[in-house]
């Protein structure tokens, strides 16, 4: 399986404050994410779309809940099998605190139904069909995500 | 669908969520300190969430337009593929919320749900708000 044991990379002089920067890890990662979309729509011609298919577990349609449920329980059980097959342990630190969470992840459950996808499902999979709809969504959110960083971060000064 | 086929369907969706939640878990971005680090342009930069996409897309660019070629996929009778193809309001107003609540908090669905394994208070916050906003996004669009 995947093992990384430190990630010692060339970085050049100029760019040496990316200290925070893995880019060995992003790329496998990456490449893992793209194998399971694939695998998805290969085999099962659905979209790996985390949004849609956890949105489809809460209002289920005949004959499309099951597979939604196998496929989030295997990617939690991905997840929880990663600290036991790598040698560097999973990093984890909030950004915000528990009101900030609540109303991120209110945010986050709204507008993902409402815009029809998130990072997996449009940035992965449906810049991947060519789909205008997707790179739309995709360039709105990204751009949308880093202002609202910067009023929080570096304007504000307001951390919620 | 033979109980066979569905069987080895199933478990290939199994295996691809497998594969997907250790992605998400190797590649760093289970993290809202990884996912923020890139977002925040002004502070100390991380471009790994670029090479994450990059990644990602490396494989599904080619991959989809081979596939999508096939009249069907592998082990299903067609293809289950989003239909609309214009711009409306929606789904450029549901990506603006859904970038603002990517922007507070660091996390998107995918990495939440795979940083429950992580048992923090917080991620169950997290994933009960976007629950909770899931449903509410129902309640207001019937």
């Amino acid at each position: 399986m995947v093992r990384i044991e430190s990630e010692q990379v060339y970085i050049p002089e100029g760019l040496k404050h990316m200290e925070n920067f893995t880019p060995v890890s992003a790329i496998a990662g990456g490449l893992l994410i793209g194998v399971a979309a694939t695998l998805m729509l290969l085999v099962y011609g659905r979209i790996a779309g985390i949004s849609g298919i956890l949105g489809g577990i809460l209002f289920p349609l005949q004959g499309e809940t099951l597979w939604r449920v196998i496929f989030l329980v295997g990617l939690v059980a991905g997840a929880a099998v990663y600290p036991l097959i790598s040698a560097t342990s999973v990093q984890w630190t909030a950004q915000t605190g528990s009101i900030g969470m609540v109303i991120a992840g209110l945010l986050v459950g709204f507008g993902t139904r409402m815009g029809s996808g998130c990072t997996s499902g449009h940035a992965i999979c449906g810049i991947a069909r060519i789909s205008k709809r997707s790179f739309a969504a995709t360039g709105v959110f990204m751009v949308t995500a880093v202002i609202t960083v910067y009023v929080l971060r570096h304007l504000s000064g307001l951390v919620i | 669908m033979t109980q066979m086929k569905q069987f080895a369907a199933l478990s290939v969706v199994f295996g691809s969520g497998a594969l997907f939640g250790l992605g998400l878990t190797l590649s760093g971005m289970i993290n809202p300190a990884k996912v923020i680090g890139f977002l925040d342009l002004a502070g100390n930069w991380d471009p790994s969430l670029l090479l994450v996409m990059a990644g990602g897309l490396a494989v599904t660019f080619p991959a989809f337009q081979l596939i999508l070629k096939r009249g069907a996929p592998i082990l299903e009778a067609k293809f289950y593929l989003p239909t609309r193809k214009d711009l409306d309001p929606r789904l450029l107003g549901g990506a603006v919320l859904f970038g603002l609540g990517w922007g507070i908090a660091g996390l998107c669905p995918g990495p939440a749900l795979a940083a429950l394994t992580l048992l923090n208070g917080q991620v169950f916050l997290f994933v009960a708000a976007m629950v909770a906003g899931m449903l509410l996004h129902k309640v207001l669009a019937e």
